[in-house]
């Protein structure tokens, strides 16, 4: 049988990389960091279907359990090329070479880095936060705002990074809309008394029951929808956040003081996808990696033995990506 | 203000050989301002700087007011340049924030059509058979005294502290839409946080107020001042500024616009007037400040000279703040030495 590398240990790695195993392939797992699905370590509850992030974990982590997978942690796997017979070498950071006949790109997203979107804020004022720290605040149950008092008001804004001429991504993030529905409805539910607004452009809720959660979030929790972006962020005296919108609907501008906004982050492409797609030749837009098609091939790259999967190749919530991982281990068992 | 990223942006700044340009109106509300920036130039920084008497309007406001069509302004920019390549300079630095912004924008168009380069080379030569190169570095005045910040602090009599708290002084500073907004990579710091202004105030010992309207406009606006019947509009935006930086108890306001500095100023008199309401706790309003007149007043420069009494606001009571050295008899000395009229008190706005 033929040997597999694959490179990220993301949900989207180790649901192919135990495929594979199960079907008694030897698979190399090829993670950055010293822990495995470490973009979903911090998050509390997942949509659609609130289930706690912990229990997502210890499931995927129970998969690396089979034998037929070694995981190579605080391993940065930078270098990737084909050498004929030998098949795909991997260089690491510290000069180690790893062969195998089957590759499987999985080096994910990136967080959209809030610091470029400066008229918002991100690192000037302690009260706009990004969407996977609000996550934290509410799996560890500290909502707070910079004076770490329980916030009276909470405002989200979509599309930071997405959607988004000034930072050159025109692309969807696709899964930051159900995510702030999901956070707004998770503080209700923590601080009841609090407000909790959403800026949005529009709402993109593609999947299932992300239309009945926006619902849910209306007229079960009173979460408030401003269609309009917000254009500038200011800190107050009091240490609070002002910030500054049009209200679409309405055709009015608008001002409002929150303690907290949550900057509803996208994704980018990973360090690492950018420079694994690169040595390999299968660069797509905004730096992902690109499959030979959406359709019917979009596990594969057109280089023999080099497969992808996950948010390595677009925007992909946690479902999109296993159900992707899976796909591109069936790939290589069909061969 | 909790982490700063803004001084993170830097531009080129050239170092000596500048062809000044006047603004058309800072002469008359600030009129020892362009005089300041000339002597801290030519005799602090031992700097070579041409100041031309056959320099005109660049038609910054006409333009924006849609009274001059590009194509003039163009072509007097034209003759701007053409000035400046005569007399052998390379660097240009035009005194106005508008003027900085035209000269931005007509470059800009240039380098993206150059039809329109060969046009206004063609209209001017027309015009007046002048030839012109376009400035190889063109930086607004305030860039200049921001890049030799660290030089003048040894020179300085004095320091933006409070001599009674020893504390620094609290200052807002306010950035000409024209600066950054246009053009974010052409000035320091970009448009949503400008440093040029931020820099001099903490070089020189004060701290920088970071209130919630800091970007708003003065109320300048061209359009919204222009037009008599919209100036319910100006007034209005620079209400909304005072009402914002009045928690913070601002001791004063610098800028780097010639509007700016008229209508934070004279608006004062006016809200006062209106409303009986000062932003101060004194009742005297907050002094506004050009950075030539900052500069200069710490350089020890005679704030006579610097023109101070002809601001709306009177800055005596920053004098004191500070310990500059001022001879109240002299305020209202002409050139000549003989004492002028003192102007009328305004009824609301109080004045020592």
């Amino acid at each position: 049988m033929k040997t597999v590398s694959i490179i990220g240990a993301g949900p989207a790695g180790i649901e192919a990389a135990y495929v594979l195993a199960k079907q008694g392939v030897a698979v190399s797992l090829f993670e950055k960091s010293s822990s495995p699905l470490k973009n979903i370590a911090d998050k509390a509850f997942l949509f659609p279907n609130f289930a706690a992030a912990t229990d997502i974990v210890e499931q995927m982590n129970r998969k690396l359990l089979n034998a037929n997978i070694t995981q190579h942690l605080d391993t940065d796997i930078v270098g990737l090329v084909h050498e004929g017979e030998q098949g795909w070498k991997l260089t690491d950071n510290r000069g180690n070479s790893y062969y195998s006949d089957n590759v499987v790109l999985a080096t994910g997203y990136t967080p959209f880095d809030a610091h470029r979107k400066e008229e918002l804020g991100y690192g000037i004022y302690n009260g706009v936060v990004t969407s996977l720290e609000m996550e934290k605040m509410i799996r560890y149950n500290q909502i707070v705002n910079s004076m770490g008092e329980k916030p009276k008001r909470v405002v989200f804004l979509q599309c930071v990074g997405s959607r988004d001429e000034k930072s050159g991504n025109h692309y969807c993030s696709k899964v930051c809309c159900v995510t702030a529905v999901k956070q707004a409805i998770e503080i209700k539910k923590q601080l009841p008394d609090a407000e909790a607004y959403i800026f949005y452009m529009d709402l993109r809720m593609w999947g299932q029951h992300f239309e009945e959660m926006y619902r849910q979030s209306q007229q079960d929790y009173g979460v408030r929808y401003v269609r309009g972006r917000i254009s500038e962020a200011s800190g107050t005296f009091d240490g609070r956040v002002q910030i500054k919108a049009e209200d679409t609907l309405m055709g009015l501008p608008l001002k409002m003081t929150t303690d907290l906004l949550v900057l509803m982050v996208g994704m980018e492409a990973s360090e690492g996808t950018r420079c694994l797609a690169k040595a390999a030749g299968i660069c797509g837009e905004y730096g992902f990696a690109q499959s030979t098609d959406p359709h019917l091939g979009d596990n594969l790259t057109g280089q023999q033995g080099l497969y992808v999967c996950g948010a390595c190749k677009r925007p992909m919530s946690i479902n999109d990506v296993v159900n992707d991982g899976r796909a591109a281990a069936f790939a290589i068992l069909e061969g | 203000m909790e982490k700063r990223f803004w001084n993170e942006y830097q531009k080129e700044i050239a170092d000596d050989h500048f062809f000044y340009e006047r603004s058309c109106i800072r002469q008359t509300f600030f009129p020892g301002s362009e005089a300041a920036f000339l002597r801290i130039l030519r005799n602090e920084l031992g700097k070579d700087i041409c100041d031309n008497p056959h320099q005109h309007t660049c038609t910054g406001i006409g333009y924006h007011s849609d009274v001059v069509p590009f194509e003039t302004t163009m072509t007097v920019v034209a003759r701007l340049f053409s000035l400046m390549t005569e007399c052998g300079y390379e660097n240009y630095v035009p005194s106005c924030v508008t003027s900085f912004g035209v000269f931005s924008e007509v470059i800009e168009k240039w380098e993206n059509n150059p039809k329109l380069l060969e046009q206004a080379r063609q209209y001017l030569w027309e015009a007046t058979k002048r030839e012109f190169n376009i400035p190889k570095n063109i930086v607004h005045p305030s860039d200049v005294i921001y890049k030799f910040r660290f030089d003048l602090k040894p020179k300085m009599k004095y320091q933006l502290v409070n001599r009674f708290t020893g504390k620094p002084l609290r200052v807002v500073e306010h950035i000409g839409c024209h600066y950054a907004k246009i053009f974010p990579e052409r000035g320091i710091g970009k448009a949503e946080f400008p440093y040029v202004l931020a820099g001099m105030i903490e070089a020189w010992g004060g701290e920088v107020i970071d209130y919630p309207e800091r970007r708003h406009c003065c109320g300048f606006g061209f359009r919204q001042y222009l037009v008599q019947e919209n100036r319910g509009y100006s007034i209005a935006n620079t209400k909304k500024k005072f009402q914002s930086m009045e928690p913070y108890e601002p001791d004063f306001i610098l800028t780097n616009c010639p509007g700016c500095n008229m209508f934070l100023d004279k608006w004062q008199y006016t809200i006062a007037e209106m409303e009986h309401k000062t932003y101060d706790k004194e009742g005297y309003g907050i002094p506004v400040l050009t950075y030539e007149e900052l500069a200069g007043l710490l350089l020890g420069y005679d704030p006579w000279k610097l023109g101070f009494q002809l601001h709306q606001v009177q800055s005596e009571p920053l004098f004191n703040k500070i310990g500059i050295a001022y001879n109240p008899d002299e305020k209202y000395k002409g050139i000549s030495g003989r004492l002028l009229p003192r102007p009328a008190r305004p009824e609301c706005l109080r004045q020592d």
